[in-house]
């Protein structure tokens, strides 16, 4: 009995009575989602498969209706890609696809967008229409890598949809083991707080590595990501196996005209509770009956919370950079790893600069691509293989920003001649 | 299928695209030159520039899965009030600017008559921070999306409005990979059962030494099962970690009632104040109860409730329960702590109290 169109399993004769008229079938758990206030994806979903009248949205819903009645999933990977790529869409297959012919496949453009995630009407126009030309029109914005993924679409239609956002300027991004796709935060652009470029430095890198994002050859992924000051709005420290995080070197800013606009707004308690009292390290003074602050610079940790508080009053120093840290990743498999210092300043204004930076990373990558196993992150590697092993062979030199302090065991060798008496 | 045609396109391999032509004209005037900022209201701030320029960002939470009408919706809107430009946050927003203060308010009406709340800014609870899901992902043990959804109904009210101490940022996890990331507070599936393994097919399916290799614990190893090769788990051994499923999927470690969810609090990335920290274990063996997860909602919505009571402005929930220390934070959030909430894995002692200090 074919009473789900577009499909082989049965459904409940009242529903079917009910969604008399309609392209979708029936998807009543899914229907609860559109409840509530939060703007809900089952209502897009619904409205564009009423409108577009695809199959694959038709399909799609049957099966997520499925997957939230036996609260299991049921889609499996494969290996879909365009000419001369060899990662940046993601494969899917209904793994159920006799029951649900019209979800089985799915297939996933990772899209990498303009740093910062800035778009401009006319290019997010123009991807929709490609892309509801050829695939489902669900688009995921933005994945936790940064991409912007366009959800579903056949194998068959994969190259032409390609092509044609290629010549709009889009690229695919990375997947698997690859240079993943970048994340940056909204960076000059519009913060006042950025202390270099990130959104220029971003395009450079990635732009630099898009051969080694579009074909796999590395042990395990490799992400970068770009924050703009220390606030770290684009969760680089713990997101990125290559984490360039803004900061300053000299001393921050300080506008007293506006520290005494601030404590005549908020009051002297608030000075205390809300700035003084929470310098990580008791850098900032404020005599009590005056309308002014001083900092200790050489005390400061850079850690940004005056700045946060009072943004009119405060300002990074002038001469600013970016700290690089590494070995940022999530769980999987040896727990949370916090990316940790490397080089602590880095000037990133020219060109030459950014090269330098370059340079430094294709020794990593190198160094990584030989010393790390199958399915390990740089991270895991460094921390299997040893730091200082590490920094010998990238060129690093060891410096005491690396450390929260110095180790407390002794076991440790230095070189030494083993022909020697 | 589309009948073959000759193709003519040669692929350019250019990376992120350029962000010449994504960003509003007055952006580009005063880039790298802002002064200041300040929140005007709820997911409205502007931003001043030395030149004197003032720039207002109108911010708006999204499903995040939208589709083509949500974002030409949206783009109509761009052109309307912002000049034709736009940009998404890391956390699924949208926001518009523009340099004309009178259209804050007409902007706001519209997003909210699309259905798009306007928030998110400051401290306040910022959209979650989630993963694909049963809608996309091959090894989910739940729909994130969904999750999300049915969270953010909850806390709708603590998007749009500036009652917490400092910003919260949430997460959901489709399994304990944790995509989804460090936050104040993540939901994340967490397995309770070793993998069930589909002798028949794992040895057509998989490659036996990536999954024996995948295993953080040395607890797979290989055997033969009716003749065919194939592969066993030592279940004492076994973390429940899933790391085998992705390379094998005859490993399968997800099961509707034995995945289940776990909740995590004072992951932080942000080096304010406190360094950044990752999230401790603080609710287990809550069920994958879809399309409402009544019982996770129940949890983040007691952590949220002590937090917003207890926190002082610019605290941050980890540096909150620093400070009334993690048995006060048990009991306010009304959560038992359990003896898995120990650490038994690498680095484990680092998590212990190495001090006499205590708090009676």
């Amino acid at each position: 009995m074919e009473d789900i169109k577009g499909a082989g399993n049965s459904g409940d004769g009242q529903e079917m009575e009910d969604n008399k008229g309609k392209f979708l079938n029936p998807t009543p758990i899914l229907d609860e989602l559109e409840g509530g206030q939060w703007p809900s994806f089952i209502t897009g979903f619904k409205e564009l498969g009423e409108r577009t009248e695809k199959p694959m949205i038709r399909g799609v819903l049957d099966q997520l209706e499925y997957s939230y009645k036996t609260k299991m999933g049921y889609w499996k990977g494969g290996m879909v890609t365009v000419k001369g790529y060899g990662a940046g869409i993601i494969t899917r297959y209904s793994m159920i696809k006799d029951k649900f012919p019209e979800a089985k496949e799915f297939h996933t453009f990772r899209i990498q967008p303009a740093a910062g995630l800035h778009y401009s009407t006319k290019m997010l126009r123009e991807v929709c229409d490609i892309w509801e030309k050829h695939g489902s029109g669900f688009m995921n914005m933005h994945g936790q890598s940064g991409n912007l993924q366009l959800i579903g679409i056949e194998q068959d239609k994969t190259q032409e949809c390609f092509d044609e956002l290629n010549q709009a300027g889009w690229d695919l991004g990375g997947a698997g083991a690859t240079v993943r796709t970048a994340a940056s935060c909204v960076g000059p652009a519009r913060c006042e707080q950025a202390c270099y470029d990130n959104l220029k430095v971003h395009e450079k890198v990635l732009k630099n590595y898009a051969g080694m994002t579009h074909r796999p050859e590395f042990n395990y992924k490799m992400k970068f990501k770009f924050s703009a000051c220390p606030n770290d709005c684009a969760n680089a420290i713990m997101r990125a196996d290559v984490a360039l995080i803004g900061t300053w070197r000299d001393s921050i800013q300080i506008e007293q005209e506006n520290v005494k606009e601030w404590i005549d707004e908020y009051g002297e308690d608030a000075l205390y509770e809300q700035v003084v009292n929470m310098c990580p390290t008791k850098a900032i003074s404020h005599k009590v009956g005056t309308s002014t602050i001083e900092i200790e610079n050489k005390d400061c940790v850079r850690c940004m919370h005056c700045l946060n508080v009072m943004p009119k009053a405060l300002s990074p120093g002038k001469e600013r950079g970016a700290s690089l840290l590494m070995g940022g990743k999530n769980t999987l498999k040896v727990g949370v790893n916090i990316g940790s210092m490397m080089i602590p300043f880095m000037k990133l204004d020219t060109d030459e600069e950014i090269e330098e930076f370059i340079e430094q990373m294709d020794e990593i990558i190198d160094w990584w691509d030989d010393a790390g196993f199958d399915h390990e992150r740089i991270g895991e590697t460094i921390e299997r293989v040893g730091m200082k092993q590490f920094l010998e062979a990238v060129g690093i030199k060891a410096n005491i920003d690396m450390v929260v302090r110095p180790r407390d065991n002794p076991y440790y060798k230095k070189k030494y001649d083993s022909t020697a008496d | 299928m589309n009948a073959p045609t000759e193709r003519t396109w040669k692929t350019i391999e250019s990376g992120p695209h350029t962000l010449e032509g994504a960003l509003h004209p007055v952006v580009v005037k005063n880039y790298g030159k802002w002064k200041y900022h300040k929140l005007i209201k709820p997911g409205v701030m502007v931003h001043y520039g030395h030149s004197g320029d003032a720039l207002y960002t109108v911010r708006a939470g999204t499903p995040r899965q939208n589709t083509v009408d949500l974002v030409r919706n949206i783009c109509d809107l761009a052109d309307q009030y912002a000049d034709g430009f736009m940009r998404f946050t890391i956390r699924n927003s949208v926001e518009f600017m523009f340099a004309d203060e009178s259209r804050i308010e007409p902007l706001i009406k519209e997003l909210e008559e699309i259905g798009l709340p306007v928030g998110g800014i400051a401290n306040c609870v910022a959209p979650i921070a989630h993963t694909q899901g049963w809608l996309h992902c091959d090894i989910p043990a739940t729909d994130a999306s969904g999750v999300a959804k049915g969270v953010m109904d909850n806390l709708y009210d603590e998007f749009k409005t500036l009652e917490m101490p400092n910003k919260v940022r949430l997460s959901t996890s489709c399994c304990s990979i944790n995509c989804g990331g460090q936050a104040d507070v993540a939901i994340v599936v967490k397995h309770t059962r070793p993998p069930r393994i589909d002798h028949n097919l794992l040895s057509t399916l998989c490659e036996l030494p990536k999954a024996v290799a995948r295993c953080p614990v040395a607890a797979i190893r290989p055997t033969i099962v009716n003749d065919k090769r194939s592969l066993m788990v030592d279940e004492e051994k076994c973390i429940v970690c899933g790391a085998c499923f992705g390379a094998c999927p005859s490993m399968e470690i997800n099961h509707p009632e034995h995945s289940q969810f776990a909740v995590w609090v004072g992951g932080k990335n942000s080096n304010a104040r406190s360094k950044p920290q990752s999230m401790s274990l603080v609710a287990e063996g809550i069920p994958n109860n879809p399309p409402h997860w009544p019982e996770v909602n129940a949890v983040v919505g007691r952590i949220l409730k002590a937090y917003k009571a207890g926190g002082k402005p610019w605290e941050r929930m980890n540096e909150w329960i620093d400070r009334i220390g993690w048995k006060r934070f048990f009991e306010e959030a009304e959560l038992s702590f359990e003896i898995d909430m120990i650490d038994s894995y690498r680095h484990a002692r680092t998590t212990f109290n190495q001090s006499t200090h205590v708090r009676f």
